[in-house]
């Protein structure tokens, strides 16, 4: 986020962050009472991620500036969200003894 | 000698230097979590049987410390547009509850574990334990940190206020990426754990 804010720039944030906040509790209500419905493990799975992206996708755009952020930021967390997908793609690539 | 680039940004870069350095950090920490949630992945995968996680876990607490943990989420935030401001006196309430809203967190979460102790249940009963146990212990451990530094950025360290007032508030704003990623960690650990 720039360093020159003015008092109004800022109140205008705190409208914003008070809305994200709403949505991140609304979000909330919404991931347990999804789970409530005992669905069966696939579409409980792709549900409850989805949420949590969106709520997770709130707090870094939002709280943690990512919105309104300088080009190195996302460079750095490009190459993280690459190394991070290979991470999570290891054990699905994985079949018992062998690995495609 | 004088940390360069404390309150204006590096012409290079666009940052002033903490919030690349505290960015840099968070990626390590992406990839931290991001083997743990992989190693969940595979243990569950080959797993013959996997409990769902309401049936062992404590689903209202673990809401409650959802509430919790956004909630001082708002109020970090806030410090920071408080310091933008230029109330001082709203920053300390903020960042105050922040710290509080934490160590609430730590005795929620106190409560649950202290049930499944007194239950003679720990990480070594099943693979849904450890991994339980590792996840939301390792969170944990990434709380106390943050309330370490937010409880010094509330006492101590407040008073770079009158001899540096922006820099303070640029302390502030990477302690709370910081804190934010905190409970980023915890609103995927939440439905991971506790719902599915």
């Amino acid at each position: 986020m720039s360093e020159h804010h003015t008092a109004e720039d800022i109140k205008k944030h705190v409208r914003v962050y008070i809305n994200v906040f709403v949505a991140l509790m609304a979000l909330t209500v919404i991931t347990v009472g999804i789970s409530y419905l005992h669905l069966s493990v696939v579409p409980a799975i792709i549900l409850a991620l989805v949420v949590a992206t969106i709520k997770g996708s709130l707090v870094a755009s939002y709280f943690m500036h990512l919105i309104s952020e300088k080009r190195m930021i996302f460079a750095a967390l490009i190459l993280t969200g690459i190394f991070f997908i290979v991470l999570m793609a290891l054990p699905v690539l994985y079949h018992g003894d062998k690995f495609y | 000698m004088q940390i360069p680039y404390t309150v204006h940004p590096r012409p290079d870069t666009g940052l002033f230097n903490a919030k690349l350095g505290v960015w840099l950090f968070l990626a390590s920490e992406v990839m931290l979590f991001g083997a743990l949630f992989s190693s969940y992945v595979l243990l569950r995968e080959g797993a013959l049987t996997w409990p769902h996680g309401y049936e062992i876990l404590n689903i209202p607490l673990a809401t409650l410390n959802t509430v919790v943990l956004i909630s001082s989420s708002i109020t970090m935030v806030m410090a920071w547009a408080s310091l933008k401001l230029n109330d001082f006196a709203k920053y300390k309430r903020y960042i105050g509850s922040t710290v509080l809203l934490g160590f609430g967190f730590l005795i929620i979460k106190s409560f649950e574990y202290g049930a499944k102790f007194s239950h003679g249940i720990g990480p070594g009963d099943s693979t849904f334990l450890a991994i339980y146990f590792t996840l939301t212990g390792l969170h944990g451990l990434h709380v106390i940190g943050g309330m370490i530094v937010n409880g010094y950025l509330w006492g101590p360290g407040s008073k770079m206020w009158q001899s540096d007032p922006e820099r303070l508030t640029n302390r502030i704003e990477v302690a709370g990426l910081y804190w934010h990623f905190v409970d980023l960690v915890w609103i995927f650990l939440f439905p991971v754990l506790y719902l599915l």
